[in-house]
């Protein structure tokens, strides 16, 4: 079966669509999908560290483009998922060496061996951002619940609109249950209202999630039982049509942990 | 005594998410049809100007807002008019 080309796209910057990238890449691969994470971000490399991949690489994407090698040599194999490929963005042009014609060819090249493409867009409505939607047979639209962030992602969801692309689905990201119970954030309903989209994954603050991409490692790949490790791998199995419930986002209590604790270790 | 005052402080002071969510609403109402505040301040001049001339109307008491269902944007003109002669309580 050929792949789906997922695209993840914010508009705003800093709201974790890399982030989001690289551990949906690593949960659906770590449930047996063939998937493969390209860079758009061309001159921002930032997919590679967040995977720990960056000393791996050889060629990138305008290499693929320009002809300089073949695709299959600028993909990078994950060293702990055989079935996860990173292609980097390259580090020393900007986003002008690539057209959104060339995202489109190097999709269908990568189609036939992979079940799911994921493309990190850069930041922003320009060129990079084009290139990455181009190719698209989903977007999946990154926001958290600042006024700013908010404000981007529906701009983007007009611009999806108007190219009739899509469908679309919101990841909300980075959000603190006790700050939206006490009132002082926008909570899920609220943005899901105020965008009016569908919604397919919530993910809420974790520092774990810093400690795990200092070390190369995506969260995703951990065997704790954090919240958004649970979230990301909730929306990996959204993405291949399961229905999978929402979580409820709240901090297991001491007790629930110690007995979290007790039970991992026997199993 | 305390568990009323924070009552009514709640009623007057709306929590940062309440704002953050009412600001948005405008700003994306805004955003969707590309309309400044300053053209539909514009906007309403010229709607009272026209309407004025065939009804009486109370041209302080028109308001030109958005209204936002799902992701259709409408512009609402509300336009009070005039109270007729002998009907009018002020």
């Amino acid at each position: 079966m050929a792949a789906r080309v997922l695209t993840v796209t914010s508009g705003k910057g800093g709201v974790g669509k890399t982030t989001l990238a690289a551990n949906l890449a690593v949960a659906l691969a770590m449930q047996g999908q063939r998937a493969v994470v390209i860079d758009a971000d061309v001159g921002l490399r930032n997919l590679d560290v967040t995977l720990g991949l960056e000393n791996r690489i050889v060629y990138d994407l305008v290499d693929v483009i320009e002809g300089r090698c073949r695709l299959r040599q600028a993909l990078v194999r994950d060293k702990r998922l055989s079935e996860l490929f990173l292609l980097p963005a390259a580090q020393t042009r900007d986003k002008s060496a690539v057209r959104p014609e060339d995202m489109m060819r190097v999709c269908e090249s990568l189609r036939e061996q992979h079940d799911f493409i994921l493309i990190d867009s850069p930041a922003g409505i320009e060129q990079g951002f084009r290139c990455a939607l181009a190719p698209a047979d989903e977007i999946l639209i990154v926001t958290n619940s600042e006024v700013a962030a908010v404000r981007d992602a529906d701009r983007i969801i007009g611009l999806i609109e108007a190219e009739e692309q899509g469908p679309a689905r919101l990841i909300i990201n980075r959000i603190e249950p006790d700050m939206v119970r006490r009132g002082e954030m926008l909570g899920i309903a609220d943005v899901v209202e105020l965008l009016s989209i569908d919604l397919i994954g919530v993910v809420p603050e974790d520092k774990a999630i810093l400690v795990a991409t200092n070390r190369g490692q995506p969260l995703a790949f951990s065997s704790d039982s954090s919240l958004a490790r649970r979230a990301f791998h909730n929306i990996a199995r959204r993405l291949r049509g399961e229905d999978v419930p929402f979580m409820t986002l709240r901090e297991p209590r001491v007790w629930e942990r110690f007995f979290r604790f007790v039970r991992s270790g026997r199993d | 005594m305390k568990f009323f005052e924070r009552l009514m402080r709640r009623r007057h002071e709306p929590s940062s998410g309440e704002v953050a969510k009412e600001r948005l609403r405008l700003v994306l109402a805004h955003d969707r049809a590309s309309i400044s505040p300053a053209l539909l301040e514009t906007l309403k001049d010229e709607i009272v100007t026209v309407i004025s001339r065939h009804i009486a109307i109370d041209a302080d008491g028109v308001q030109v807002t958005f209204s936002q269902s799902a992701r259709e944007t409408r512009l609402v003109a509300d336009i009070p008019l005039l109270a007729q002669r002998g009907q009018r309580k002020k």
